[in-house]
């Protein structure tokens, strides 16, 4: 595990440094977020039916988001990987004595750590302390937010995994625009990050449910909200860990697959 | 025998497209390849402690002999066998014993101090504490790195770069070391560094060394055995004096002498590169002419003040084997 530990210490002390990035990030998530929330807040004031969601969950979600974004956006990505696939220097990688998958894994890993941390502590201290309707409501009971903590952490696995497959793809299209593209439009949609998932239709809720993108983040913000009870959360970390073994399995064949394959570019 | 090649056969597809646009459109439906035969059928093997010269002209393959053994590329045909280990098969265990230099590539984490790579190459690796000290501390003192280490490598030059990069090709002390074109792009003072370096380890280390390089003085400075190969083929595999001998029969022969306007008589076996009033410059062939003859005809003609023989330079001696190969 050593080495899988060093790339992602690397990694995280490295990423630490990108504080303006920080800044900037955090000034739109701000606004994101407020925008969103009048948004809900405008349907929440007007609607006659009883909507899946109250405003205060609602908004929990989406402050959840945004301050966990670089954990939960699939468009955050690593063009050092791509560069290494696309200019040659994979070559250099492919003769270390460790597993590839691993080792990206870590990087990619500790990357989204790092700028999340950045991000989400200022967001946090700020969004607690906003007046009504804004604030960030806290977990109704200390169960809840553990549950919130462990199935965050899972749902951060899984998307890593997810977004390993977008890596993988470059061997052979050469260029991640493609796959990255569709996977981050598909994938973020599926997770709920445009219309959190309950608001959906009941047909477009299946599909949601059928994919893995929701475990990231629809899935732990309503545990933390209390929207999903107890006990179907405890259940839902069990397919977590099932989604997470075949996402792993999956882009471990196929990396297998493509290395098999793999064409050195530049001589 | 620490490296057994067999046979190695390995073949690349290639896009083909001519230029316009009718013919990028037409290549949206249909594509052509042809199929590049990068190496074909080569062997040889390589005893331990030898520092091999791996040449050939641009695209003959000596990259991709590389990369097959150091096990990046599986070939298609063929076998590879190094230290006991088929090198694409159990990647993970053959390559704690190879250190590979790519001259093209990097390898250093490119935002990061030199250092932080190297400690992440030590961890890669499982090289112990007190191996990657005495290590770290003998590379740093001969490729001359104290004071670039804590430096970020984007911003040191290439020569500081490639010091760098072969250091961290040989922290976890491998045995075998694949340097390919590790003098690319050097001026001379850093190349002469690069090569004494190589040199001095290759003996302290007793490693195995094979070594792609257009420079031919890099050659001629650390090889003991050459093989030459082109178009995928080997031609050449043999000691750098037998290729002398067989090949660099020629001398320059540059003899100056008090100005004289006697047309001079060099009637025996030479050729004539230049002749001013005070020097003549002649390629004899050893093989078919007799230098002091020459020298003592000359001196009967004139009176000699300098005279000089010279081999010829290994890099005329490798045209000529292109040559006559034809590659």
């Amino acid at each position: 595990m050593k080495p899988y530990y060093s790339v992602l210490r690397l990694r995280l002390v490295h990423g630490m440094q990108y504080r303006s990035a920080a800044f900037a990030g955090m000034a739109t998530q701000f606004f994101w977020g407020f925008m969103y929330i009048m948004i809900f807040e405008a349907f929440f004031s007007h609607t006659n039916s009883n909507p899946p969601m109250t405003l205060e969950q609602v908004v929990a979600y989406i402050w959840l988001q945004q301050a966990f974004l670089a954990l939960i956006a699939l468009w955050f990505r690593d063009n050092e990987i791509f560069d290494l696939i696309t200019k040659g220097n994979i070559a250099y990688e492919l003769c270390r004595p460790c597993d590839l998958y691993g080792f990206w894994y870590a990087k990619l890993l500790a990357q989204r750590i790092s700028a999340a941390l950045l991000r989400s502590i200022p967001i946090l201290l700020v969004v607690f302390i906003l007046p009504e309707p804004y604030r960030l409501t806290i977990p109704e009971n200390i169960e809840t937010l553990l549950l919130f903590v462990m199935t965050m952490f899972v749902g951060l696995f899984i998307l890593v995994a997810i977004s390993m497959f977008i890596y993988i793809s470059v061997f052979l299209t050469m260029s991640p625009t493609g796959s990255l593209l569709m996977l981050g439009v598909v994938g973020e949609f599926f997770a709920g990050l445009i219309i959190p998932i309950p608001f959906m239709p009941d047909w477009l809720q299946a599909i949601a449910y059928a994919l893995p993108f929701r475990w990231t983040m629809d899935f732990p913000f309503r545990i933390y909200s209390s929207n999903i009870s107890e006990t179907d959360a405890w259940v839902g970390l069990g397919i977590q860990l099932v989604w997470l073994f075949v996402l792993v399995s999956l882009g471990r064949i196929a990396l297998k697959g493509a290395l098999n394959k793999v064409v050195v570019q530049g001589g | 025998m620490v490296i057994r090649v067999n046979g190695l056969a390995k073949s690349f597809k290639v896009a083909k497209r001519s230029s316009g646009l009718t013919e990028a459109l037409k290549a949206l439906f249909y594509r052509k390849h042809t199929i590049v035969q990068a190496l074909q059928d080569i062997s040889f093997s390589i005893e331990p402690g030898e520092i091999v010269g791996y040449i050939g002209p641009n695209g003959a393959g000596k990259s991709t002999t590389i990369k097959v053994m150091s096990g990046i590329l599986v070939p298609d045909q063929g076998t590879c066998e190094i230290m006991g280990f088929t090198p694409w098969k159990n990647r993970a265990n053959y390559v704690k014993n190879i250190g590979v230099v790519f001259g093209q590539r990097s390898q250093l984490w490119w935002d990061v101090p030199v250092i932080d790579s190297f400690e992440l190459l030590k961890d890669i690796y499982k090289v112990s504490y007190h191996d990657y000290q005495e290590n770290l501390t003998m590379l740093i003192d001969l490729l001359n790195l104290k004071d670039i280490i804590h430096t970020p490598v984007r911003q040191l030059s290439l020569g500081q770069r490639m010091r760098c990069e072969i250091a961290a090709s040989l922290i976890h002390n491998p045995k075998i070391l694949f340097l390919d074109e590790p003098t690319i792009g050097l001026d001379a003072v850093s190349k002469i560094a690069v090569r004494k370096f190589i040199q001095d380890y290759a003996k302290e280390k007793k490693v195995t060394v094979v070594l792609t390089t257009h420079d031919m003085s890099d050659i001629e400075a650390l090889a003991t055995r050459i093989i030459l190969i082109g178009k995928g083929q080997l031609f050449y595999d043999g000691s750098v004096t037998t290729l002398r001998e067989s090949y660099g029969s020629q001398k320059i022969l540059t003899i100056d002498y008090q100005k004289s306007n006697v047309e001079l008589d060099t009637s025996l076996q030479s050729l004539i590169l230049s002749k001013t009033e005070e020097r003549i410059i002649l390629r004899v062939d050893t093989k078919t002419a007799n230098v002091s003859k020459i020298i003592g005809q000359l001196s009967s003609q004139v009176e000699l003040i300098d005279v000089s023989i010279e081999a010829e330079p290994i890099e005329d001696i490798i045209i000529k084997l292109y040559k006559e190969y034809q590659i």
